[in-house]
């Protein structure tokens, strides 16, 4: 079987400011089940790109081990792709990014990639504030493997043949807030109007990105009982912020009084506008964001949106002081101090 | 005494306790020697600790130009009551134990008669002569250089000029420095026959040379081969190859705004160092880390993929004696088999193996120009005797005409011209196809897996296109042999009684025990591995002799199972002589060995010391 799409365009699609259409960002066919979460993902990925007309070549996507981590095969054909090792994206993101830092860097990963096996890459990635988009396609679940607990499964959470997980699973929202991340996103694959904007301010956030989507297992992880499925995220699903192009959406809760608008600068001059679906709640507000996102959980709702941002801080080059040239441009006769100076230093070997 | 008068040719051991401060007294004393160009080395026998534990420095001082580990010790310096027993016990017979005798003779250093006991009052008298407990502790260590000032017969005006380099600023630092020598060698020229028969006398055998360890050598070779991205993750023996690279990228690698043409990255774990490393080699910058064999161990997994992707990165595995935690402060050869097999699935990695600090810095080089003309990774394979000893070796000279070697790297003017782009497609013929870097063009865009690929870069399952693949990868490591240093190979006057074999830093005790052989007769060819693969004159090598004795640190003679492995080599044709305490190699573990294996083969010239220093074969 191979997966060659045709690449003859519909000639009404329409083009970005590259003159590119949709179809320009696409990647193979995708090998998922039918139904698949993490489709919907690359979709609104591929929206994502094709709407801020970045070009194609200039972005780097890798991703580690999982079904979750096939996905940048699915999109931008042109652009460099990294299927590394489980759990090692952020590490091998982080070198490309070290070696040339003017590309755009986006890591796909999942649960068990993120928060089993890969939570120290994760951790640290964010940590040193490596300026990449991370993607976390989360089900809850161990798809390739067929079905195992994941350790983001909620205490409660049924596997499909009814055993109940009793271990306290791991938020990667709240996990990468106490880290002190400088974005922290999430949404859910089945709301594409919500996760594409999200999507383009991870893009354009100078630093680490944390996108978590929950985003089901239709085969594993979609059944009564899953707290991963697609029928209870609906049901549980609360968005706390708007961001940019949303369409208004009306509140889960009909009474939650509209926040006002904050707009966020982000590192390249654009402007994403963050609005409030209930009073009083600031994406600005570490402390503050972490405390209602603690309540919604505990609430057994799932808080959804752009839930933090912060502008400004250093990333990893900046904290490195690295030359804006990107490290593979520097010419070699730069790079090597030469005959004399080594001639020079050797008198302080004697 | 009747002892003969021996000039430039002793060794001498001192015991310390570590973080009292004795290592600027070591290194000032073995600095002294240096500069009256004789030539010396230096083994620092140090314990996993930062304060309080027993510590030993041992200085060879030798004329001849011998300078591996010599565990005959003509004088030892006993500072440290904890090990009394055992440092008088490693004095050799008619040598010389210099004590502090602020306290009367301890019984367990007083126990042989067949040594010369040498007292001096270190602590009395830099407790009249200094103020504070610290500083008394410190100048303690600088009398007893003093001492071994006016016992051999050093050149005070060296010592004066050494100390006003290094506190130009300090002047109090100077004199106060002066003084505590002054105190000890006063002492001595009254209290005993100055100078001893074994002494120093200035000659000119270190002139063109510097006295370095192989991971200063190595991180500057790193910043002169062009390498921007280092990552890493301390482990003793090899942290101070990333001081070094450090140290040398603030002094050379700002640009005129104070920016930085480098960055460096302490990574949470050798994992993480390694990823980082392929990310950045991936990406086109020359990236290494260095690490020691428990961070190899780890980065196993991410090894085999840079092999199966075709990523070149370096590698510095600056080897310590093993397995597990093993003697983090130990030297050995005990890697050797699992770099170049790193990693599950069929691998073979393409490694230099340096014999000193001179070779750390150029394959330092050596192994950025392969890892990116073969894309697979390198190993530097040192060791911490060599790696954080000071060696004497020929000053560091580069030629400015050098180049990277960045292989076969497609620009966008060459993928503008091409109807398409195959990540893995041997288009040469030679094993090596071409490689794009991301952000250059379109058209150079594929994706980079571990998972089965066919030449193509496309995922597969398909048994002969996998085969395809990992074929022409074995072919391209294999080719690796013609650009790798070609091995050292000296022959005898006249035919061999045998062949020694040899890799890394055993190259100085063995050369040594060879001239032994050549005094006492017996003829033997030397052959030093640089590289693997092996290149075909190894195999050759081998084929010449009836018997070659493969010398190594460590335990299961892993060089000569590399060499049944990747030779034809008949197994009765190479045996192995090991030694792997975790001490520098000496000519005296060469021998024995060998005299173990080999009865008719002289045993070393001996002075009684050996069989408890020995080797084992």
């Amino acid at each position: 079987m191979t997966f060659v799409k045709p690449a003859v365009h519909h000639k009404r699609l329409e083009k970005n400011a590259l003159g590119l259409t949709v179809r320009d960002y696409e990647g193979a066919l995708s090998t998922l089940c039918a139904g698949c979460g993490h489709d919907s993902v690359t979709a609104a990925i591929i929206q994502a790109f094709w709407h801020l007309s970045i070009a194609p070549h200039r972005v780097v996507k890798l991703s580690g081990i999982g079904c979750s981590s096939k996905t940048p095969t699915y999109f931008l054909r042109e652009a460099h792709g990294f299927n590394s090792v489980h759990g090692r994206m952020p590490s091998v993101a982080t070198g490309a990014n070290a070696a040339n830092r003017e590309l755009l860097y986006v890591g796909i990963s999942g649960d068990g990639d993120s928060l089993s096996i890969g939570l120290g890459q994760f951790c640290h990635a964010i940590r040193r504030n490596v300026n990449l988009t991370y993607i976390l396609e989360n089900n809850g679940v161990y798809g390739l493997t067929k079905g195992q607990f994941s350790a983001s499964a909620d205490v409660g959470s049924k596997a499909k043949r009814g055993e109940e997980n009793r271990q306290q699973p791991i938020d990667p929202v709240m996990l990468a807030l106490t880290l002190g991340a400088t974005f922290v996103a999430r949404s859910f694959s089945g709301d594409k109007a919500q996760l594409v904007p999200i999507l383009e301010a991870a893009f354009k956030h100078q630093g680490f990105a944390l996108v978590d989507v929950i985003s089901p297992c239709v085969t594993f992880n979609d059944h009564v009982g899953s707290t991963k499925s697609y029928m209870y995220t609906r049901e549980h699903y609360r968005e706390l912020v708007e961001a940019d192009l949303v369409p208004l959406r009306k509140p889960i809760e009909a009474d939650g009084a509209r926040a006002a608008t904050t707009q966020v600068r982000m590192h390249d001059g654009s402007l994403v506008t963050l609005r409030g679906t209930e009073p009083g709640y600031d994406p600005t507000d570490r402390d503050r964001v972490y405390m209602r996102l603690r309540e919604i959980a505990k609430a057994g709702e799932i808080a959804t949106g752009l839930l933090y941002v912060e502008e400004g801080g250093a990333d990893m080059h900046e904290m490195s002081a690295t030359t804006e040239t990107p490290l593979v441009e520097v010419p070699f006769e730069e790079l090597c101090p030469g005959a004399a100076a080594l001639d020079k230093l050797m008198s302080q070997f004697r | 005494m009747g002892e003969p008068i021996r000039v430039n040719d002793f060794a001498i051991r001192i015991a310390t306790v570590n973080g009292t401060g004795s290592a600027s007294a070591n290194g000032m004393l073995m600095q002294a020697i240096f500069r009256m160009g004789i030539p010396i080395s230096g083994k620092n026998i140090f314990p996993s600790n930062i304060q309080g534990l027993p510590t030993w420095y041992e200085i060879r001082v030798s004329g001849e130009g011998h300078t591996a580990r010599r565990p005959e010790f003509d004088i030892v310096v006993a500072m440290n009551a904890e090990t009394y027993g055992r440092d008088v016990a490693d004095v050799r017979a008619g040598g010389w134990l210099l004590y502090d005798s602020t306290w009367p003779l301890d019984p367990a250093l007083a126990s042989r008669s067949d040594i010369h006991y040498l007292g001096v009052p270190l602590s009395a008298l830099c407790a009249e002569g200094f103020e504070g407990a610290r500083t008394r502790l410190l100048m303690k260590n600088i009398a007893y250089v003093g001492v071994l000032v006016a016992l051999l017969d050093l050149d005070m005006e060296i010592v004066r000029g050494m100390l006003e380099e290094t506190f130009a600023a300090k002047r109090h630092l100077i004199d106060a420095n002066l003084s505590a020598i002054a105190l000890g060698a006063d002492y001595a020229r009254a209290h005993f026959a100055c100078p001893l028969p074994i002494r120093a006398q200035t000659m000119d055998a270190t002139r063109d040379h510097i006295m370095i360890d192989g991971n200063t050598a190595a991180a500057l070779g790193c910043v002169y081969a062009g390498a921007t991205v280092g990552a890493w993750y301390p482990i003793t023996p090899s942290t101070s190859l990333f001081d070094g690279f450090t140290r040398f990228c603030k002094k050379f690698r700002h640009r005129a705004d104070g920016k930085a043409n480098y960055i460096i990255l302490q990574a949470e774990d050798e994992l993480a160092a390694i990823g980082i490393t392929i990310g950045a080699a991936w990406g086109g910058a020359r990236a290494f880390t260095s690490t020691s064999g428990a961070g190899v161990s780890l980065m196993n997994e991410f090894l085999g993929l840079a092999y199966y992707a075709e990523i070149g990165c370096v590698i510095f595995d600056v080897q310590r004696v093993g397995p597990s935690t093993g003697m983090p402060t130990r030297t050995q050869q005990g890697d050797i088999l699992s770099n170049i097999y790193a990693s599950h699935g069929d691998t073979a990695h393409v490694a230099l193996f340096p014999a000193d600090p001179g070779e750390c810095f150029t394959m330092a080089r050596d192994a950025f120009d392969l890892a990116e003309r073969y894309q697979t990774p390198v190993f530097v394979v040192s060791d911490l005797d060599i790696g954080m000893n000071d060696w004497m070796v020929p000053k560091l000279k580069w030629d400015d005409a050098y180049r990277p070697d960045r292989g076969k790297v497609l620009s966008a003017e060459q993928l503008e011209q091409m109807d398409a782009f195959y990540r893995y497609l041997d288009v040469d013929g030679d094993g090596v196809a071409y490689r794009t870097l991301p952000g250059v063009h379109p058209k150079g865009a594929y994706f980079t897996r571990g998972s089965g690929h066919d030449k193509y870069g496309k995922y597969t399952e398909d048994a002969a296109k996998y085969t395809e693949v990992v074929d022409r990868i074995a072919r391209k490591v294999r080719s690796a042999k013609e650009r790798i240093p070609a091995p050292v190979i000296e022959r005898a006057d006249g035919p061999a009684d045998f062949a020694i074999v040899t890799v890394g830093g055993c190259d100085r005790a063995v050369r040594e025990a060879i001239a032994a052989y050549a005094k006492q007769g017996v003829r033997v060819d030397y052959l030093r591995v640089l590289g693997f693969p092996f290149a075909d004159e190894v195999e050759a090598f081998l084929r010449e002799h009836a018997i070659n004795y493969v010398v190594e640190q460590n335990r299961d003679g892993q060089l000569r199972r590399l060499l049944l492995l990747e030779t034809g080599i008949e197994r009765d044709r190479i045996a192995s002589v090991v030694d792997y305490g975790g001490l520098p190699l000496s000519k005296h573990a060469v021998m024995s060995g060998i005299a173990r294996l080999r009865p008719d083969a002289a045993a070393p010239e001996s002075t009684g010391l050996h069989s408890k220093l020995g080797a084992r074969a």
